[in-house]
């Protein structure tokens, strides 16, 4: 056994108008992993491509220690994947769902089914077609949650959900952490849904992977320094700052290798640090895809 | 229970830390106490292992909290660790003001003088309300 749920390595697939290149990715096993970017970033192709719904040009791919897509049937009965282009039986009940995933699934875990039933607020006996958008999602979760797979892989399992469904369903799946050795991979276009529950994230952009790593290290590196540069005072080109905005005397600086002694460096210069703050994921998030929007400009 | 609040522009690790002193200070988490493991905590709150491993990490190199191998995290035994928490929370505030002081170019003295009026109308206002 190998101590990565998922492993990726320089896979590529070229499409007409989209090319995922080079994408390379791990993910521990024991470990919740957030996949953001923008829209057509190439989130769910990379999902797709790991699940063996897509096969790639080129490089390597392995789900739970599983070459994908070859033997994609042994890792699948491990794996519990949703997404949202995924259907239910319309005029089946969710019940009837239930009794088919049980009668599959040696795994299947009924009072956990029940438990869910109950804190998602589904009705076993209501059929699907009655069902709103937020249930539909929340009776696909259950559906794969009760299972107990050993990797969750979700693509955006909380978009479209109100605040309240939202907030149980991130509770079911930092819930799944409990259990040493499960991992889960999920997209999100929340920034905040990431921030708050994944011990990793993975930043992709037109294609390519921009950053993955640990999730408080990711946050620690990016920091927003309010200065002031008196008259005169011209500020300098600092090692780790990605980015100086200057109005008038004060000016904002955002770095993403952020050093202990850059506030120093500053003060050095003659410049007046007002204060140093930490970046949410979503501010990251958007100097990130600026950035390098910037750069393919300049390119 | 514990809270991490979105409109708190501290990482989550930190208000994890806050609230755990918090939870020491008032004596509801006494010294020496067994508290729950980094797992337990981050299922609990809902958030990832990894942040309150590193709210964990700190308040180990700050001494509040202690590890042992095999036997999970606990409080500092030492029996002061309220006071020497407040003592900590004292310092920050006094050195954010002295900080703020400096840079507007207020001296020394006068800073000294505008605390000690503070002072006498906070423990004043005190007084009053007993």
């Amino acid at each position: 056994m190998t101590d990565y749920a998922i492993e990726l390595s320089g896979v590529c697939k070229a499409y007409r108008f989209f090319d995922l290149q080079n994408v390379a990715l791990r993910l521990q096993r024991g470990t919740i992993m957030g996949l953001i970017g923008p829209n057509g970033a190439g989130k769910s192709t990379t999902i797709r491509i790991l699940m063996g719904l897509v096969y790639p040009d080129r490089g390597e791919v392995r789900v739970l220690g599983h070459r994908i897509p070859e033997e994609q049937v042994a890792a699948k009965w491990d794996i519990g994947f949703a997404s949202d282009d995924m259907r239910l039986y319309d005029s089946m009940t969710l019940g009837w769902h239930i009794n088919f995933m049980k009668s599959i699934f040696a795994s299947w875990d009924d009072a956990y089914a029940q438990l869910l039933l109950k804190r998602f607020g589904l009705n076993a006996e209501q059929k699907i077609k009655g069902l709103s958008h937020g249930q539909r999602v929340k009776a696909t979760l259950l559906l794969v949650f009760a299972r107990r797979p050993k990797l969750l892989v979700l693509d955006e399992p909380t978009t479209g959900l109100d605040p309240v469904a939202r907030h149980d369903i991130l509770r079911e799946l930092t819930g799944v952490m409990a259990e040493e050795g499960r991992s889960i991979l999920f997209s999100s276009q929340n920034t905040q849904d990431v921030e708050q529950i994944s011990d990793q994230i993975t930043f992709i952009d037109r294609g390519r992977i921009i950053d993955s790593m640990d999730k408080e290290v990711y946050l620690d590196r990016w920091r927003r320094l309010r200065l002031e540069a008196p008259a005169g005072v011209e500020l300098p080109a600092l090692p780790g700052v990605i980015e100086i905005q200057q109005t008038g005397r004060l000016a904002i600086a955002i770095a993403n290798a952020f050093e202990p002694q850059l506030p120093n460096a500053y003060e050095n210069s003659g410049a007046r640090v007002h204060a140093v703050e930490n970046m949410t994921l979503e501010e990251i998030f958007v100097a990130n895809v600026e950035r390098s929007r910037e750069q393919e400009v300049k390119a | 229970m514990f809270v991490i609040s979105q409109s708190d522009s501290r990482p989550m690790y930190l208000q994890i830390m806050e609230q755990i002193k918090q939870r020491i200070a008032v004596g509801d988490w006494a010294a020496g106490q067994a508290i729950p493991s980094i797992r337990q905590l981050a299922v609990d709150i809902g958030v990832s292992v990894i942040t309150v491993k590193r709210a964990y990490l700190e308040l180990e190199r700050e001494g509040v909290i202690v590890t042992r191998q095999g036997k999970g995290c606990f409080v500092a035994s030492d029996a002061d660790i309220g006071t020497r928490i407040r003592e900590q929370e004292l310092a920050q505030h006094l050195e954010q003001a002295a900080r703020s002081a400096a840079m507007m170019g207020i001296s020394q003295k006068s800073l000294e003088k505008r605390i000690r009026a503070v002072y006498d109308r906070v423990t004043d206002a005190d007084k009053e309300t007993v």
